[in-house]
């Protein structure tokens, strides 16, 4: 568990670091998710308080983007692309699979912590699909048997 | 000994990087000095991770390539298993008119003196000479229009912020590319990111602009890591910061990161986004063009766009102008995707007909099973069926045939595809990535939804609820997302009935 002191000052040194930047809020928002994992919430009135602005306003930034996460995701993100050009070649099939394998459904963490699943709608590998994000990595024509090869060690 | 292999994202996705590994051992191993060189991807997705090692015919190109053909690029190369030939002479690259693709794939994307050594630059340099009325010009007499789909005649745009009096200004380049289909962005800027940042100064002197941003998608962590070196890189050597080639006024530049809205890709949308608020939509008036970043005069520009800017200054307007069709001129990269046989970037003037692009160029399907339907210009774009592949590729021959063609990526899809499951998908896609806004936007992809599934079902009264609905969300969304969702989900269904009236039949 976090220690909150040690977590504001963490994100005081965050907020620091962009003093005086044009519109800061998503670089720290990214800053302190890259630090934690997560956006921890108890670090919103911190934020506000910098930036000026209300812990509401801070809470509708954080929550209108599908990258920031108020818990921390599993020990690995899986990221399958749910868009046209793979789903031309096949990506509700294999979402199908990842699914079943994993015994998760979008955007759930698996009971022991280990992984996350998440749709993502386009990472530009569209002649090459479907495509994944594991882990960040990227990873393009991903059948049944990749997807298992690629989850295999994860859970 | 110099090898290339593409740093670009597909080829990464494809096994680049291992294959980066294995070369650099096997050098070792062998106690060779190889140079090997990432450069961006030449395009040709279905040939990659594709290396090329150079000859003193020319370069020469490998692929796709695996971990087990790399010892046998140090071998005899006319006998390697993946041989191509000479890149130059591949016949899917020599069809291409390629002007604002020149340089990606050829040059190491960081290195600027190679850049420099093709042609990089001179545009500036020659605009440098120009007063911001003359550079506005000559942008108007290219015909440059908007490639980011929507259009927009860019040297009208880039006057009006120039005639705009403010204390300050800004040129923001949207390369929130998050249409399936496209890829072009990224390419640019991981094979060529000197080329965005010589466009964007380019805009910020015809502006009188000194700050710029390049806002990218989270999803492209590769296009973000080479864009914030080639800033620091440009800003190193003076291209960039407190004057311009140090003869220019000042303009400098920043990368910042989206962070996963699809709706930030329309400019007033990322322009809140930019600012650190939610991505919500503005009204316009007042246009970005007076009112934008922080309130200020701002042109917002695609990754294309702004990255053909440099050929129009080092060519000449007419030059650029000369190629095309009709109102669209110049060239256009296409981004040929989905169930293809042959994918990636194909850089071409304006006006080949949509059937020559599936057929010839991309070989039809990689299923090998008969095209059913090309969705052009992304999610919000058309599914067009083969009886109108007739149509050239143009912004109004696309619109007259009720379509577009946005940002130019084009989907194929095999007679396997359900055109109903597509249109379900249109609107549970606007309704994920609404930015709520709007009532028909945020309301009717929902209902969209919902009444796609009564159809599904053998409810065929469903199906005019559903046209008046479309109705509805063009005439009454305030952007893009709500307004053009209609485009695939009509498409689909005047195009493609049988795939709406299955269940009904079955019932009956």
């Amino acid at each position: 568990m976090l220690d909150s002191n040690n977590t504001i000052a963490k994100v005081e040194d965050i907020l620091a670091q962009h003093h005086g930047m044009e519109g800061a809020l998503l670089p720290i928002l990214h800053a302190i998710q890259a630090e934690f994992g997560h956006v921890p919430q108890v670090v919103l009135p911190v934020v506000a308080k910098a930036m000026n602005i209300s812990r509401a306003e801070v809470h509708g930034v954080m929550s209108f983007y599908h990258d920031f996460r108020e818990e921390p995701a599993g020990r690995h993100v899986v990221k399958l692309c749910r868009a046209e050009a793979c789903q031309a070649v096949g990506a509700d099939r294999v979402a199908d699979h990842a699914k079943k394998v994993l015994g998760l459904d979008w955007h759930e963490t698996a009971k022991n912590g280990s992984v996350t699943l998440e749709p993502i709608f386009c990472l530009g590998l569209c002649a090459c699909g479907p495509a994944a994000l594991v882990d960040g990595k990227l990873i393009g024509r991903v059948d049944e048997a990749k997807l298992d090869s690629l989850v295999e060690g994860l859970k | 000994m110099k090898i290339y292999l593409p740093l670009d994202s597909a080829a990464v996705a494809l096994g680049a990087d291992e294959i980066a590994e294995a070369i650099d051992h096997h050098a070792q191993a062998k106690g060779l000095t190889v140079t090997l060189v990432r450069n961006g991807s030449r395009g040709m997705v279905w040939l990659e991770p594709m290396a090329e090692v150079e000859s003193p015919a020319g370069r020469l190109a490998f692929g796709p390539m695996t971990l087990a053909d790399v010892p046998a690029l140090f071998g005899d190369l006319s006998a390697h298993p993946k041989a191509l030939g000479l890149t130059e002479e591949l016949p899917w690259l020599k069809a291409q008119t390629r002007l604002t693709f020149a340089r990606v794939g050829v040059i190491d994307p960081l290195n600027l003196d190679q850049y420099k050594a093709q042609g990089g630059l001179s545009g500036l340099t020659r605009a440098l000479g120009m007063d911001k009325a003359a550079i506005v010009a000559e942008v108007t007499a290219s015909g440059l229009r908007g490639r980011g789909g929507a259009g927009f005649p860019t040297g009208i745009k880039w006057k009006t912020v120039s005639e705009a009096v403010a204390d300050r200004k800004y040129i923001v380049c949207n390369a929130d590319e998050g249409d399936s289909a496209t890829f072009a962005d990224r390419m640019l800027m991981e094979g060529d990111p000197f080329t965005l940042i010589e466009g964007m100064a380019i805009a910020g002197l015809a502006c009188g602009a000194t700050k710029g941003f390049v806002y990218i998608r989270s999803e492209y962590p590769v296009a973000i890591r080479v864009m914030e070196q080639a800033v620091q890189i440009a800003r190193a050597a003076g291209v960039l910061g407190a004057s311009v080639l140090g003869t220019g006024p000042a303009f400098d530049m920043e990368v910042r990161v989206g962070a996963g809205a699809y709706v930030c890709g329309e400019e007033t949308s990322l322009l809140n986004s930019l600012e650190g608020k939610r991505g919500v939509v503005r009204a316009k008036p007042p246009l970005p063009a007076l009112q934008g970043f922080m309130g200020k005069p701002t042109v917002v520009n695609n990754v294309i766009s702004l990255a053909s800017i440099p050929v129009i200054f080092e060519k000449g307007a007419a030059f650029y102008k000369g190629f095309g069709l009709g109102r669209s001129r110049g060239t256009i990269p296409l981004q040929i995707a989905g169930n293809v046989k042959h994918g990636g970037l194909y850089e071409i003037a304006f006006g080949l007909t949509l059937g020559d692009i599936v057929d010839k160029i991309a070989g039809g399907t990689a299923s090998g099973r008969p095209v059913k339907a090309v969705q052009v210009g992304g999610p919000l774009g058309a599914y067009f069926p083969r009886s109108l592949f007739d149509t050239p590729f143009g912004y109004e021959e696309f619109a007259g045939k009720d379509g577009l063609i946005g940002h130019a990526g084009l989907t194929v899809f095999d007679d396997s595809a359900d055109m109903l499951a597509q249109a379900r998908f249109a609107m549970e896609f606007c309704a994920i990535e609404s930015c709520g806004k709007c009532t028909p936007c945020r309301i009717g992809a929902v209902r969209g939804v919902e009444t796609v599934d009564r159809i599904a079902k053998g409810d065929a009264s469903a199906i005019p609820l559903l046209t008046d609905l479309c109705a509805t969300m063009k005439a009454g969304s305030l952007c893009a997302l709500g307004g053009f969702t209609p485009y695939p989900v009509l498409s689909a269904l005047s195009h493609f009935p049988d795939d709406f009236t299955r269940m009904k039949d079955a019932a009956e």
